[in-house]
């Protein structure tokens, strides 16, 4: 296999790990306005104070892969998409410091609650913007303020924040009881229904929009082999509306609404391989030199296996429900 | 000064680097303390260790997680505001920052979870495996990120081949000329900020007569490390200088504020305002000679000054100077608490001295200005190159529109200004809470079964408290 191939997939790779992982944890923000009272608030924070900034190394780790493998593709996306990017960060600044200074605070911990619901429904939009601008096809290195903004990208904003809402319901049935697991099991049913409304829409809207796509997905014999992914799409929607129902079952509906990012992400990648940044730049084009690439080999090797064991034990660790009389530090 | 999106781009990184160093400069000495006070703990069960543990560890949660959200920040700049750098010197820096995420973040990440919320998720030898592990991670991080930037600074092992950078040997890129004197000399830096913040705010509960034993202890802790790594750092700092003479001479002209083309006998100049117009300094206070005595290890050694490149080819003179001396005369404050602690232990083993204490308590601060003057002295000193001697930084920066920068940096200046004002205040009032009381320490070493002797160390310690 071509190292360039590799890395592409590595890429892809870092980032369903991110948009899965700080996906719920970004949704738990913007789930707040659902669960007024503080000591739901205080339960939701607790479920993923311990995991936040592990998710968000994702993002960080994705951003240097792009770095180091594809420096052409990441000066281009980046430079170009600097307004939601610098959004995106300052969202993510909030939010990330309001986990720490939510538990130390009296009289301003309503300030936190809305630095955490605001940072992380603005990053969560921002990155859908960014990605809906990607797959549109913005024209790299052109300069234009608002160039990443249309109608595409901003349903595909609003699109993720849904998404990462339903993981995040998912989220917390598995780690809440009661009124809270009762809660988000009833709006997860809600968001469900709406994120399959949205998936066909983003992917009519995308066959439409970009030619190329629709020559992938479209042309002769593909359109049968492609066929599993969204039929595969429809059916996790129907069991996860089904499994939130009543006595939710606990653990399925994540397992479920982590499948639905799978094959989102798989149909995305489906239709604009080779492209980084489609009609312009291939992962081949945009790769770096060799030595690069084999440097960075026996690390990828040796610690990704690793950093999976100790992530997995320490999600073992804090397994279970969130106990109400769990102390901090 | 133009305000142009080039210079805007320059000064909202130099703000957000800036504004992140500080953070990593305390987190990684403090870290390191954490994981030695827990150490200590489980061989010793002496609870004032326990106790110093548990009570660092939340200035040192909030003080990562501002690293954490700025450091972000630092790992997209490079694509968004110098598009052609990261083009060009992706794959020499990418490899390095990969290397640093794939050994250093994941692991203080997996770790810090359970240092900070494990407690009654793991065992004791658990947690301080943990602990040890985000300390050493902290330590890993440091390694990438100054293997990164010494390259930038002696740039090694690369060619380039159709004008772009590709790396030849990799050992060369990462040990280049000046990794090893950076490094330690950053690491020192970052254990004596933890240092003189653990020791500064012992010496605040001092003065104030409350947790008597537990500030005493971590000041006397705090002093032991001063004496030896205030010195020490003196002298890596020399060797750190002469290296960069080595291989930047220029910005040693700059520390030093020497115009002519050469000097023999430089005098070091203890004070002056170098004005880079008329290529002189003004209002000069010197000590003759000593300067190439520094530098050289010789009264009259030669040294190279300003003028021997061209204007275009120097770097912003005053910043550098005044940075230096900064950075030097609070390093030599330290040595000299350090020593004053010392002397002080002969006779008053409690650090009585009202003076000493109050001066320990005002030196809080001195590491993170050190840390920043040191930053501004190696990467100013460097400008007008970014890749010293191979790429100019004027012709890095991504051709972006000067109000989309401005409206980024504006951004940048309100949050980080408020996110400052917050973590002060949080600090300071961890602080006045103080360590966790003794009676549930006490209750502590009951559930975890300690060993007898522990317990009596408690209660010796109560009465001590009520006595106080």
């Amino acid at each position: 296999m071509d190292l360039a191939l590799f890395y592409y997939l590595l890429l892809g790779f870092a980032v369903l790990m991110y948009v899965v992982l700080d996906g719920f944890d970004l949704g738990l923000g913007i789930l707040y306005p659902w669960f007024k009272s503080e000591g739901e608030r205080d339960h939701m924070m607790r479920s993923i104070s311990h995991v936040w900034d592990g998710n968000e190394t994702w993002l960080v780790f994705g951003g240097v892969v792009l770095f180091a493998a594809f420096p052409a593709a990441y000066a281009g996306i980046l430079s170009t998409m600097y307004t939601p990017i610098m959004l995106m960060l300052i969202g993510l600044i909030f939010r990330g410091v309001a986990f720490e200074y939510r538990f130390k605070s009296e009289r301003s911990k309503p300030l936190w609650d809305s630095a955490f619901f605001l940072g992380s429904s603005v990053a969560t939009f921002c990155q859908g913007t960014i990605l809906g601008a990607v797959v549109q096809g913005v024209k790299v290195g052109e300069q234009g303020a608002l160039d990443w903004l249309s109608p595409f990208s901003v349903f595909t904003g609003l699109a993720l924040m849904v998404a990462y809402a339903l993981l995040a319901c998912c989220y917390l049935v598995m780690k809440s009881r009661g009124d809270i697991m009762a809660r988000a099991a009833h709006l997860g049913r809600k968001l469900v229904v709406t994120l399959m409304v949205i998936l066909a829409i983003v992917s009519l809207w995308t066959l439409i929009a970009n030619t190329e796509v629709r020559a992938r997905w479209l042309d002769g014999i593909n359109f049968v082999y492609l066929m599993p992914l969204p039929i595969l799409s429809a059916l996790f929607g129907w069991l996860l509306y089904r499994d939130l129902d009543g006595q939710p079952h606990e653990t399925r509906p994540f397992w479920l609404a982590v499948g639905l990012f799978v094959l989102g992400f798989a149909g995305l990648v489906v239709g604009l391989f080779p492209y980084l940044i489609p009609h312009q730049l291939t992962f081949w084009q945009a790769s770096a030199p060799d030595s690069s690439l084999k440097f960075l080999l026996p690390g990828i090797f040796i610690f990704l296996p690793l950093i999976f064991a100790y992530t997995l034990w320490g999600y073992r660790i804090f397994s279970g429900k969130v106990e109400d009389f769990e102390e901090g530090y | 000064m133009d305000l142009d999106a080039a210079m805007l781009s320059r000064i909202q990184f130099a703000f957000t680097i800036s504004f992140h160093i500080i953070f990593p400069a305390i987190t990684i000495g403090l870290a390191t303390a954490i994981a030695i006070w827990e150490g200590m703990w489980l061989k010793t069960r002496n609870p004032v260790y326990f106790q110093l543990a548990k009570f660092w560890i939340k200035p040192f949660a909030i003080t990562f997680g501002m690293g954490v959200v700025s450091g972000i920040v630092l790992s997209y700049e490079f694509g968004t505001n110098f598009s052609k750098f990261s083009e060009l010197v992706g794959p020499v820096l990418g490899p390095l920052l990969a290397y640093e995420v794939l050994t250093a973040f994941f692991l203080e990440a997996g770790f810090l979870g359970i240092m900070l919320f494990g407690w009654q998720r793991v065992g004791e030898k658990l947690h301080y495996f943990a602990t040890c592990v985000v300390a050493f991670g902290t330590w890993v991080s440091s390694f990438w990120i100054i293997a990164a930037n010494s390259w930038m600074h002696t740039p090694a092992g690369h060619k380039i081949v159709e004008g772009r950078f590709e790396v030849e040997s990799w050992m060369e890129v990462i040990f280049n000329p000046s990794m090893p004197y950076r490094l330690v000399h950053m690491l020192l830096a970052a254990m004596l900020t933890a240092t003189f913040l653990i020791g500064g705010v012992s010496a605040w509960y001092l003065r104030k007569n409350r947790d008597v034993a537990f500030a005493r202890k971590g000041l006397s802790m705090a002093l032991w490390a001063a004496l030896v790594l205030a010195p020490l750092q003196v002298i890596v700092g020399d060797f750190h200088g002469l290296n960069v003479k080595e291989h930047q001479p220029i910005k040693v002209a700059a520390m030093e504020g020497i115009w002519p083309e050469t000097e023999t006998g430089a005098p070091l100049l203890l004070f002056a305002i170098p004005d880079m117009e008329n290529e002189t300094n003004h209002f000069e206070v010197k000590v003759p000679k000593v300067a190439s005595l520094i530098l050289t290890h010789s009264l009259d050694g030669e040294i190279q000054g300003l003028k021997s490149v061209p204007p275009e080819d120097r770097p912003y003179v005053p910043l550098i100077f005044f940075s230096f001396r900064i950075m030097v005369g609070l390093g030599m404050l330290m040595v000299a608490a350090a020593v004053w602690g010392l002397w002080l232990r002969r006779k008053h083993p409690q650090f009585e001295s009202k003076p000493f204490l109050l001066l320990m308590n005002l030196m809080i601060p001195t590491g993170v200005i050190c840390t920043l003057a040191g930053w501004y002295v190696a990467e100013v000193g460097r400008q007008p190159w970014v890749v010293h001697g191979l790429v100019r930084t004027m012709d890095i920066v991504t051709p972006l529109p000067a109000e989309r920068v401005l409206f980024s940096l504006t951004l940048f200046v309100v949050t980080y200004s408020t996110l400052l004002l917050v973590y002060l205040y949080f600090m300071a009032k961890l602080v006045r809470k103080g360590p966790p009381d003794l009676a549930r320490l006490e209750q502590h070493m009951l559930d975890v079964n300690a060993p007898s002797f522990a317990l009596e160390w408690v209660k010796k310690l109560q009465r001590e408290v009520v006595e106080d």
